[in-house]
């Protein structure tokens, strides 16, 4: 699904990734770790196909229509309800039976009592969740989840994790600070180092 | 194409609602205008020749503009909405288009008091002036469009618009002016569908550019 050799990537004259070697097979689960600055949010967008490399090869199987990204922002619009926000890329990912599938995803995160606050007005934990039904919504082959445990309580880690042991086909990289929480599930690790 | 226009649709009617419910941009571009056009009604002397006060308009109309176009990319810049539409695997253009819709809205929006706030402080309103101010409309919005999703990548944003827009705003006005001028207006506002045609076109198919790497 992934293969990336020597990948690396500038901005400007810094450095924020260099020579990285990987393999990820469909259905794995790559466990990305390393300290601040070691380039896991770079990693995980030129994977996305946000930004490209500045050295190296990078091939992803999956076309960005295949693709989740849950980042370090929501990526909603605050002035936009939860229901109008995924309404929206339901509309251009052409979900089908968009509304069934928006429907089950509020139900199943929390949301569906908050479906029509304004996004604004959600606490960081219900963003968090609202982030993760937008990610799930085209129920994509390669999910990327960059520090997916940020604000989520126990009830919505638990949710989490149990949307990564759902599809055993899916291919998924989660960078986090906490991996014990994913316990074993990890198929592979790759632990970067500041470049 | 059916998809395409699908995506504009959603696309323009989720800018029409943030608008909506925010009330950053078209409110502040009402009191500029009407606030422009008071200030130069009290600046100058009396009896303004109508070279002057349709000069005056346009540049009221320019700046008003701005105001739009500095703000066309904040929904999508503050919470890197930006990256989630280009993560999805619509037409990038269409994001360009359905901005590009919404900024011409607005623009309507403030010449709807611009336009009466002018014929009663300085001349009538002619169908050649509504015309002229249609068709710059678009593309100032074109071209705008395209600049704002530019500096909305860069630090200076605010200073970095102005400076790219104004070079490129001159034909409009130019052609603004002349049309609400000239004894054939005619002329005029083909050369302002001229411009748009071409500034549309390159702007359309540049957008997908801008925006990537």
């Amino acid at each position: 699904m992934i293969r990336a050799r020597g990948v690396g990537r500038r901005f400007g004259e810094k450095r924020v990734l260099a020579g990285v070697d990987l393999d990820v097979g469909a259905g794995a689960l790559l466990l990305v770790t390393g300290p601040n600055g070691a380039g896991k949010t770079t990693l995980l967008r030129l994977i996305a196909g946000l930004i490209v490399p500045t050295s190296g090869e990078l091939e992803v199987a999956a076309g960005r229509a295949r693709i989740g990204f849950l980042a370090h922002e929501p990526l909603v619009y605050r002035e936009l309800t939860p229901l109008e926000n995924l309404e929206l890329y339901g509309r251009l990912y052409r979900v089908r039976e968009r509304r069934e599938r928006i429907g089950m995803l509020l139900e199943r995160f929390g949301l569906w009592d908050a479906r029509h606050e304004q996004t604004s007005a959600l606490s960081r934990g219900m963003l968090q969740r609202l982030a993760l039904c937008r990610t799930l919504l085209h129920d994509p082959e390669l999910l990327l989840f960059d520090e997916p445990f940020t604000a989520l309580d126990a009830a919505g880690s638990e949710l989490l994790l149990d949307e990564l042991a759902a599809d055993a086909a899916r291919t998924i990289v989660v960078a986090s600070h906490q991996p014990e929480r994913l316990g074993d599930r990890p198929t592979s690790r790759l632990a970067l180092a500041p470049a | 194409m059916t998809a395409y226009l699908s995506d504009v649709v959603a696309l323009t009617r989720k800018d029409l609602l943030v608008e909506l419910r925010s009330r950053d941009t078209v409110p502040a571009m009402l009191l500029f205008v009407v606030g422009g056009l008071v200030v130069f009604h009290f600046a100058l002397v009396e009896d303004v020749s109508r070279l002057a006060s349709a000069g005056m308009l346009w540049i009221a109309l320019l700046f008003t503009a701005l105001l739009a176009l500095v703000r066309s990319f904040v929904a999508e810049r503050e919470e890197a909405v930006i990256d989630g539409l280009l993560l999805a695997p619509c037409d990038r253009s269409a994001i360009w288009l359905a901005k590009t819709l919404s900024v011409v809205a607005f623009l309507a929006l403030a010449e709807l008091v611009a336009l009466p706030a002018f014929a009663l402080f300085y001349e009538p309103v002619t169908w050649e002036l509504v015309a002229g101010v249609a068709l710059a409309n678009i593309g100032i919005a074109a071209v705008g469009t395209l600049l704002g999703a530019m500096a909305a990548a860069a630090r200076a944003r605010e200073l970095l618009l102005p400076l790219l827009f104004m070079p490129l705003a001159i034909p409009l006005i130019v052609g603004g002016v002349g049309a609400t001028l000239a004894e054939d207006p005619a002329r005029y506002l083909g050369f302002l569908a001229l411009y748009d045609l071409i500034f549309a076109i390159l702007s359309w198919a540049s957008f997908e550019y801008v925006v990537t790497e």
